[in-house]
């Protein structure tokens, strides 16, 4: 594809390691070590308070760790100040200075490369054609709406061809039509660029949509990293489980079997499954979709485990029937595709919950 | 942790430490110490007990703490309607409760006592027309209650203003929940529109106080000198730098204020009730009904008449050929102008000098703790805005007897010329006296401003000094020059410190000139020419700054949005 002026940035790895980092004694980073590729997308995923910005504003410059390093390009920037780093970065509020128009939003950090004037001109002008707002550039902040500051925010910050973009929840602030819009655009936008990019946020939806691998966050502590497809397939523990996407968790005990463990619990009983564990309490975990429901006294797949509950309360959502069913004092949480000629259930239905164990995550709790 | 504080922010703070310490901290202590100091440099309280074995001291002490709780009673029942009235109903008369805002601060209050003497007084005229009407006289201005109506006619605006921010600033949603929770009428008003307004209206009643306790020329004016101020005034002045009696009566007067200062923060301690949610106006606007308005009208034009009396009363006087005995002048001149343009054209140069240089060096103090208090991490930065704001406290006498008493026999180096004789010093003066003024306005206006635009230029290559200019700078410019034109305007009309400090008449500025010409029955007026000279400088100032505010334009940063997540 062919770029105004905008060249494929030269692609920069970005390591975190071993990073440790408290505000008054409150730990917030607890030995984050994290490596982003060279011209990945990379997205850095927790609930609120996790010390995703923290983490960002490190690398940055923004904040200072207590020990650990981070490298740029294979360079230590731990004593860099923020103008030296040339990490470009788009606040969450998107920092745009109201006493400058959009175009000298843009040309800020040019003029301060002490770019000649012309130079500065066309950048500028690539910048803000890039993102669609060549003709807003003697507005003023305060006339453009959420989406186009969104976009002036990010302009002003490639406009510098920074080394990294690091994001900070970009699209917070839209309203939903325009964040699923939005962040198709920054991705195409990071594909031509080629730029190593650092992409914060809370939405787990919005992580996994978009980014080669994700980093889930919390409490401080880098839980699992792995791309999309591997969190939600493979959740190395229980909160990642909870977290990205829906998920059942059924607590229990496991016991060590032949082939594999058998897991009981008062909600579902007895179920058989394959791979090895430990004795001891455990948790399992199972995605709405993989669990298949019947009609109470229809004929069963043999190779499920089946329950009898009682359907609770459904959603009808359109392309499927989110279910609630209980199970002996147990909830469970299952999706039934649907489709105009399938049976569906009414709450108070008795019901046949199956479940496949070569579907079922186990975690040691 | 955020990066450590530079060398650079480090060497500005100790600077500004520097100045508040020889020009506030250094003066202040000594005049304690002197009242406090036997011959020997021990400890006596001697001193004091000699001051409350003097009856005349005894008695101003009473009358100043009469003087300055009556004053604040009568500012306050002024006040609290208008800015009800402004916040809660929709009508015109708004604008003119706003305008009324700005009055005591273009004119100092020894100037209007004049003319509140000619109209409110004995024979002035409205006495007169009420002894034709109805053969009865008021005593408005009988002894301490000419002082007490003067100054809660020039001060009651702090209240007001105080106020009215505090009302505006409470969401509609905070009276319409209580609503929906079955509160309304008075009981809505005593618990919840009173508890959130209350912080703003204490933060005025102090000011109020302070002020009353710090001037000088209203009572000097208007001859009633059984006040501590005039009391420690005349002791200095007249039985000399060494009389501890001056010091003990300094004493007493700031502790009398920072008393003020002290009970307004605590009241207001952990109440920054700024409810305003984004996107809401503050309480709901009601209409008046008929008899309501006629009400509000009536009350705000009384309130109107009032306070404009003392600038009415001096601009007729600046005309007057003469004027006793009668409800206005019988002939009017040009003369007093013509004399005036004659002798003091220099006080009116001294004035702009002094207040521009002071109002300037206010300014670039005040951004520097500003951005220090609130954007880095130096140790002991609150500091420098406690000792700011203590200056608040210190009445310009007790100030100018420190500043006589510290700095005696001190050459400014290569002049040879004696700093306590020199005009340096009255602007240095004026500079720490009107430094909290100043500050407050800087500091507003880096907190409206989110640390992310700052933070968006370092990240796109600014180091913090070119941040500050590039950022900072413009964007606080609006808090600025407002800062400015406070300090400027507010010192234009210092007198307190003024009559201490100037020793010839060649460096003094305006408000002296004033003062010397109401001294006497015939320099009234000349002084009241003066005084409308005053009126129009400090007006001019102000409206041209409003213009240049107004055409820099957005100034205000734009809304930025604390976001939770
Ligand atoms: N300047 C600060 N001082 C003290 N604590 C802070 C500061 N900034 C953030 N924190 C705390 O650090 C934790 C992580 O914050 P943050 O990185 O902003 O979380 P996230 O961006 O994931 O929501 C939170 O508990 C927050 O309260
Ligand atoms: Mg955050």
């Amino acid at each position: 594809m062919q770029l105004p002026a905008m060249e494929q940035s030269v692609k920069v790895k970005v390591e975190v390691s071993d990073v440790s980092l408290a505000y008054d004694r409150t730990p917030v980073l607890r030995a984050v070590s994290v490596t982003v590729e060279p011209g990945e997308f990379f997205a850095l995923l927790g609930p609120s308070g996790s010390g995703k910005s923290t983490l960002l504003r490190l690398i940055a410059g923004f904040n200072q760790a207590q020990s650990g390093r981070i490298l740029i390009g294979g360079e230590d920037v731990s004593r860099v100040p923020p103008w030296r780093r040339d990490i470009g970065m788009v606040f969450q509020n998107y920092a745009l200075w109201p006493h400058k128009t959009v175009a000298e939003n843009v040309a800020f950090g040019l003029e301060e490369r002490r770019l000649p004037r012309d130079a500065i001109r066309t950048r500028v002008k690539a910048a803000l054609e890039l993102v669609g707002l060549q003709d807003y550039g003697a507005r003023r902040p305060g006339q453009l709406s959420g989406g186009q500051q969104q976009r002036v925010a990010v302009a002003r910050t490639i406009a510098i061809e920074p080394k990294v973009l690091l994001l900070d929840e970009p699209l917070s602030n839209l309203d939903a039509k325009l964040r699923v819009y939005m962040r198709a655009e920054l991705l195409a936008l990071q594909r031509k660029l080629g730029i190593t990019t650092i992409f914060v946020t809370h939405d787990q939806e919005e992580a996994l949509s978009i980014s080669d691998r994700v980093a889930v966050l919390d409490g401080g502590v880098i839980q699992q990293i792995g791309t999309p497809i591997e969190l939600y397939d493979a959740p190395a523990n229980r909160f990642i489980a909870n977290f990205v996407g829906t998920i059942n968790l059924v607590r229990g005990r496991a016991a060590r079997s032949d082939g594999g463990a058998t897991f009981e619990s008062p909600a579902i009983g007895r179920i058989v499954l394959p791979g090895a564990v430990g004795d001891g309490a455990a948790e399992i975990a199972i995605r709405p979709h993989a669990i298949v429901l019947a009609q109470s006294g229809a004929a069963t797949d043999p190779a499920c485990t089946w329950v009898d509950g009682t359907v609770g309360a459904r959603e009808f959502l359109g392309e499927f029937v989110r279910y609630v069913i209980e199970v002996n004092g147990a909830e469970i949480t299952a999706d039934e595709p649907h489709f105009s000629d399938r049976v569906t259930y009414k709450p108070g239905d008795p019901v046949r919950v199956g479940i496949d164990p070569a579907r079922v995550k186990l975690f040691p709790a | 942790m955020s990066p450590r504080a530079t060398p650079v922010q480090f060497a500005v703070a100790a600077l500004i430490a520097l100045f508040l310490l020889v020009f506030l901290v250094v003066p202040v202590i000594t005049v304690i110490y002197v009242a406090f100091a036997d011959g020997a440099g021990g400890f006596t309280l001697s001193h004091f007990s000699s001051f409350f074995h003097i009856t005349l001291m005894r008695e101003s002490f009473w009358n100043s703490l009469y003087v300055g709780f009556w004053s604040v009673l009568i500012s306050s029942l002024i006040a609290i309607p208008l800015a009800y009235f402004t916040v809660r109903f929709e009508f015109r008369g708004a604008v003119l409760i706003q305008t009324l805002g700005i009055l005591p601060l273009v004119m100092p209050p020894f100037v209007g006592a004049v003319a509140m003497q000619l109209i409110f007084g004995r024979s002035g005229g409205v006495n007169l027309l009420l002894n034709e009407w109805f053969g009865v006289t008021l005593p408005i201005m009988e002894g301490l209650n000419g002082v007490i109506f003067v100054e809660a006619l020039h001060y009651f605006p702090f209240i007001l203003m105080n106020l009215v921010v505090a009302l505006n600033n409470i969401d509609s949603s905070m009276e319409e929940s209580a609503q929906n929770l079955g509160a309304s009428g008075l009981r809505l008003f005593r618990r919840i529109v009173f508890p959130l307004a209350m912080p703003g209206y204490v933060a005025g009643a102090a000011l109020v106080f302070i002020k009353v306790f710090d001037d000088l020329g209203t009572p000097l004016v208007l001859n009633q000198t059984n006040l501590l101020a005039p009391q420690a005034y005349l002791r200095i002045t007249t039985i000399g730098i060494e009389d501890p009696i001056g010091y003990v009566a300094s004493v007493i007067m700031v502790a009398a204020s920072l008393f003020a200062l002290w009970a307004s923060t605590w009241v207001m301690r952990g109440k920054d009730y700024a409810t305003l949610q984004r996107g809401y106006a503050g309480l709901a606007k009601r209409r008046l009904s008929a008899w309501q308005t006629a009400f509000a009208y009536g009350w705000i034009v009384l309130v109107l008449l009032v306070v404009l009396a003392p600038h009415i009363g001096i601009l007729l006087l600046s005309f007057a050929k003469l004027w006793s005995f009668s409800v206005v002048p019988e002939t009017y001149t040009l003369a007093h102008y013509a004399t005036v343009f004659q002798d003091s054209p220099r006080m009116i140069w001294n004035t702009v000098l002094y207040c521009g240089i002071a109002a300037t060096l206010d300014i670039v103090i005040a951004t520097a703790i500003a951005y220090i208090m609130l954007r880095t991490r130096i140790p002991g930065r609150q500091a420098l805005d406690f000792t700011v704001t203590i200056a608040l406290a210190i009445p310009g006498v007790v100030l100018g007897i420190g500043y006589l008493r510290t700095f005696r026999g001190i050459e400014i180096p290569f002049t040879g010329e004696l700093l306590t004789s020199s005009w340096l010093l009255l602007v240095l003066a004026y500079t720490v006296r009107r430094l909290p003024y100043a500050l407050r306005s800087c500091i507003a206006a880096l907190q409206q401003m989110h640390v992310s635009l700052e933070e968006a230029a370092e990240n796109l290559g600014a180091n913090k000094g070119r941040t500050i200019r590039r950022i900072v700078v413009p964007l606080m410019a609006g808090g600025m020059l407002a800062g400015f034109i406070i300090s400027f305007m507010t010192a234009a009309v210092e007198l307190s410190t003024t009559i201490m400090l100037v020793t010839a008449q060649n460096d003094a500025p305006m408000s002296y000139g004033i003062y010397l010409y109401l001294q006497s029955a015939a320099g009234r007026g000349p002084g009241a020419a003066l005084g409308m000279l005053a009126v129009l400088l400090v007006a001019v100032g102000t409206y041209l700054s409003h213009r240049l505010i107004g055409r820099t334009g957005g100034t205000q940063p734009l809304e930025v949005q604390k976001i939770a997540v």
